[in-house]
């Protein structure tokens, strides 16, 4: 089968969705309650001054020339600006993206590189005390707020003990970030061979990714557990262990393959959920992420902020289901995409 | 790619990512003359006269550009600084003079005054920044209207180093309102170099890129995490500042703030909340210096659209039935100055803000709403804004129980941020709520004119009297030394205390952390940071 076609095809259908969410987005802004030029006119400001900024944002139009106008720019590339932070969208958006999925790239491949194992072995060893920690890490994960963790990390290890940087977002107060490839610090240090400013950035990286893995964990390692045992129990898993082969191999290739599946779907959740749910972690940790910046355009009806954020997001879920989809094929032949 | 080859790959990333090279850094020792402090809000503009640019970013005007004149210093009595109104001295000017009727001030810059391209500061840039400040409207042009300043044709060049001021009537608002963030001198030329047809005001330029003559140079700008300030050695407005370079950190969690300054990471933390402030000073390991925001109150106000608080006595009830203190030591975590409990009926000064002669007494609110229509007590909602919350719900919470005891039936009304300016003070409906407008320029004329003049912005009340009308345009442009004056601020302040459209609760403080190594903060009425007195010592 061609994939590249069947990809291909996955991403035309994208495109009556993402135009839907422009429309709903673009409508859902304007009902915000809230008018954005009365609280950018500022303190003492007069009708006057307020109708000035209302026409200088473009907001005197009828709702339908507006929309024109959103959909003109949008053909263009060009977001708009965001009157919040006064930048550009776009360019607030290339330089936001990258650090909150640093983040929470970070925190997944931490949080799998815990869970998964500690999943599988519970699965095998049910009820002992692997299976007891895991239920423990499990339980304190989901319970245990993100910003409370985070702030209770940057007090041992950075209050008390000293170990950790200071928490000021992603570079200490003495490195420059380096020239930007993939918007990653750590990656682009390496690249530029910046060796201080990539180590710089990951020290900078652990405490939040440590406090977003915690978060994540329990959702990955209850889903490897489950699907483990269901695997362990199956006929297919007897009919190998009764025609003899090594423990191993019934454990890793049979039994832990067919459990990837699900594992894989909750990883793609997890993952999307992170991508908005760390904005208590960054506020925490002054990361210039992408959900505190929303969460302020939001609060004062920033419409172009808002309204680049959700496209933005909507077109990282499309690709982000598009990989999954991908990645079921080759974990499991049985899977098949259509076109 | 098959599940054979993606697997492999799998483990060959995870053997990569755990061979991470882990490096030393250049230990940079931490240098003695830069100064790290830190904000919670974001700075979003270098320019204060674009539409849109924050609060926060006002700062950059502050540190970056001069004014024509300055403000003095003064000690507080807890050995703090703060900005002294009454004393204004020169920044880009050397000297001023009025003219006999006082309609017109005439303005001579400093010789030696440059900008940091080495080009003089001239009356053209002067007055290029004035028209600016004008033509852009919004926030800039209401303020440079409360000086008297309002079309370009007052701002008279005489020669290159002389400008002058025409006012359509005299005014004491008139010099002190050159002192203000938004009274900025740039530099014209190199804003008109780079101005467009579309953007003759050369805005979108000086978003970015900061052109003026001040202390410190923009060095580096991270929109949403830092800004670094540079001392520009040439100086002409005043003393250098003592450090050398000021990096502003962008931290929205107060917890981290706190965490910074107590492990001495930062020197500063600019504006923290009251009971941080008031846990750090019990702590004693950092500096906390509060100082009292001048002309600027946390009141209650009570919407005169509102049927029972039409009634004066309804008002007074509500006034005593306040728990004052309760609130105090509640929402204000004891860091402010007091505004209740006042001996004497009749304001015994002309000093603003000055306690009202109001204190918690149930029995006498409840004998005052007794003799009203009202007696059996009623239902009103209290409204507050809720990017406001840390004073604003705990005032709330224990205003709503205590009126609950003489029966007025409080419910709590929570509005967001962007919607608080249009409902409270645009369209000024809600019929009680907390509010907390604190005016730049410290008189108290000025504050009555903005708060209780029917119309005017932060009259949440509607709140109308001609009496008042009548005194705030005697005394808003009146020379604090005419011998009237004194006497009509007092009639004015006596009518505030009878008439009670708002009640107030107590004056704010700035309150501020810093390491004991830092010296030189002091107090503006911009509650802004201006780092170019600062000193590490």
């Amino acid at each position: 089968m061609n994939q590249l076609a069947i990809i291909l095809a996955r991403v035309l259908q994208a495109i009556p969705t993402i135009f839907g969410i422009v429309v709903v987005t673009f409508l859902l802004t304007r009902a915000l309650p809230g008018d954005p030029a009365a609280y950018f006119a500022g303190a003492s400001a007069t009708p006057e001054s307020i109708a000035e900024i209302r026409g200088k944002l473009g907001l005197d139009q009828p709702l339908p020339l507006q929309f024109v106008a959103y959909v003109k720019d949008l053909a263009t590339g060009n977001l708009g600006q965001s009157i919040s932070t006064g930048q550009p969208v776009a360019t607030e958006l290339l330089r936001r993206l990258p650090a909150s999925l640093e983040l929470t790239l970070f925190a997944l491949l931490l949080s799998v590189g815990v869970a998964v194992p500690l999943g599988v072995l519970a699965a095998v060893r049910q009820d002992s005390w692997v299976d007891q920690l895991c239920r423990f890490v499990v339980t304190a994960g989901v319970s245990l707020p993100t910003f409370f963790t985070g702030l209770l990390l940057v007090y041992v290890f950075y209050f008390l003990l000293g170990w950790a940087p200071a928490p000021l977002g992603r570079l200490d107060m003495l490195h420059i970030p380096p020239p930007q490839v993939t918007g990653f610090l750590v990656i682009d240090g390496l690249i530029a061979r910046e060796w201080g400013s990539a180590w710089s950035a990951f020290k900078q990286l652990l405490l939040p990714g440590i406090t977003l893995a915690l978060f994540t964990l329990a959702p990955i390692a209850r889903m490897t557990r489950a699907s483990m045992l269901q695997a362990l129990s199956s006929e297919y898993l007897r009919t190998a262990r009764a025609a003899g082969l090594s423990s191993g191999r019934v454990l890793m290739v049979y039994a832990f393959r067919n459990a990837l599946l699900p594992v894989v779907t909750t990883l793609g959740m997890v993952f999307s959920f992170t991508l908005g749910a760390n904005v208590l972690v960054e506020k925490v940790f002054a990361w210039p992420g992408i959900g505190s910046f929303a969460i302020e355009a939001l609060v004062v009806s920033d419409y172009a902020a808002v309204q680049g954020f959700v496209l933005s997001m909507a077109v990282l879920f499309v690709l982000l289901n598009l990989t999954i989809d991908t990645l079921y094929t080759l974990i499991d032949p049985r899977v098949r995409i259509e076109g | 790619m098959n599940r054979r080859q993606l697997l492999k790959s799998a483990g060959a990333l995870a053997a990569g990512a755990s061979l991470l090279p882990f490096l030393k850094t250049n230990a940079w020792a931490q240098s003695g003359s830069t100064a790290v402090v830190l904000i919670g809000n974001t700075i979003n503009s270098l320019d204060i006269h674009r539409p849109g640019t924050n609060r926060p970013s006002y700062q950059v005007a502050v540190n970056v550009y001069d004014r024509l004149v300055t403000f003095g210093t003064r000690k507080l009595a807890d050995g703090s600084l703060s900005y002294d109104y009454d004393k204004v001295e020169p920044e880009l000017a050397e000297s001023w003079t009025f003219s006999p009727d006082r309609k017109s001030i005439t303005f001579k810059l400093k010789p030696n005054a440059t900008f940091w391209d080495g080009t003089p500061v001239t009356a053209d840039d002067v007055k290029w920044s004035f028209d600016r400040a004008l033509a852009l409207g919004g926030f800039p042009k209401v303020q440079m209207g409360a000086g008297g300043f309002v079309e370009p044709g007052q701002f008279v060049v005489v020669d290159a180093r002389t400008i002058r001021i025409d006012l359509k009537r005299p005014s004491k608002l008139a010099l002190p309102n050159l002192g203000v963030p938004v009274a900025v001198i740039i530099n014209s030329k190199v804003a008109k170099a780079n101005a467009t047809a579309a953007d003759p005001w050369a805005a979108e330029y000086l978003h970015r890129n900061p052109a003026g003559s001040g202390a410190f140079k923009v060095e580096r700008w991270d929109a949403g995490q830092q800004l670094i300030y540079v001392r520009n050695d040439k100086w002409t407005g005043g003393p250098l500042p003592g450090v050398q370079r000021v990096i502003i950190r962008e931290v929205p969690a107060t917890a981290t703030r706190r965490a910074l300054v107590e492990r001495g990471d930062a020197h500063l933390s600019f504006q923290i909340p009251n009971k941080d402030a008031q846990e750090l000073a019990a702590a004693k390991k950092v500096k906390v210096t509060g100082s009292p925001i001048d002309n600027c109150l946390y009141v209650a106000c009570l919407n005169q659209n509102f049927e029972p608080f039409r009634d004066a006595r309804v008002r007074q009830a509500v006034a005593f039935a306040i728990p004052y203190d309760q609130i105090f030591k509640q929402a204000a975590y004891g860091r402010g100055v007091k505004m209740w409990g006042a001996k004497s009926a009749k304001p015994a000064t002309a000093a603003w803000p000055q306690p009202f002669p109001y204190d918690t007494d149930l029995k006498k609110a409840k004998a005052l709403l007794d003799q009203t229509p009202y007696k059996g007590g009623f239902e009103v909602p209290l409204s507050y804004d809720l990017g406001e919350a840390d004073w604003g719900e705990p005032a709330a919470l224990l205003i709503q129980e205590s009126l609950g005891k003489i029966g007025i039936k409080v419910t709590l009304d929570k509005v967001p941020g962007a919607n608080w300016r249009t409902v409270a003070l645009v369209e000024k409906k809600l019929p009680f709520l907390l509010e907390n407008f604190g005016g730049w320029l410290n008189t108290a004329d000025y504050y009555f004119y903005w708060a209780y003049i029917k119309g005017n912005l932060f009259n949440a009340s509607n709140y109308d009297d001609a009496t008042v009308k009548q005194l705030v345009e005697e005394t808003l442009h009146m020379e604090k030394s005419d011998k009237s004056y004194d006497g009509k601020i007092r009639q004015m302040i006596q009518k505030a205390f009878d008439d009670l459209p708002r009640i107030p609760l107590w004056q704010p403080t700035l309150e501020s952390a810093m390491t004991p190594k830092l010296q030189g903060y002091e107090f503006w009425f911009h509650r802004q940071v201006d780092a170019r007195k600062y000193k590490l010592g």
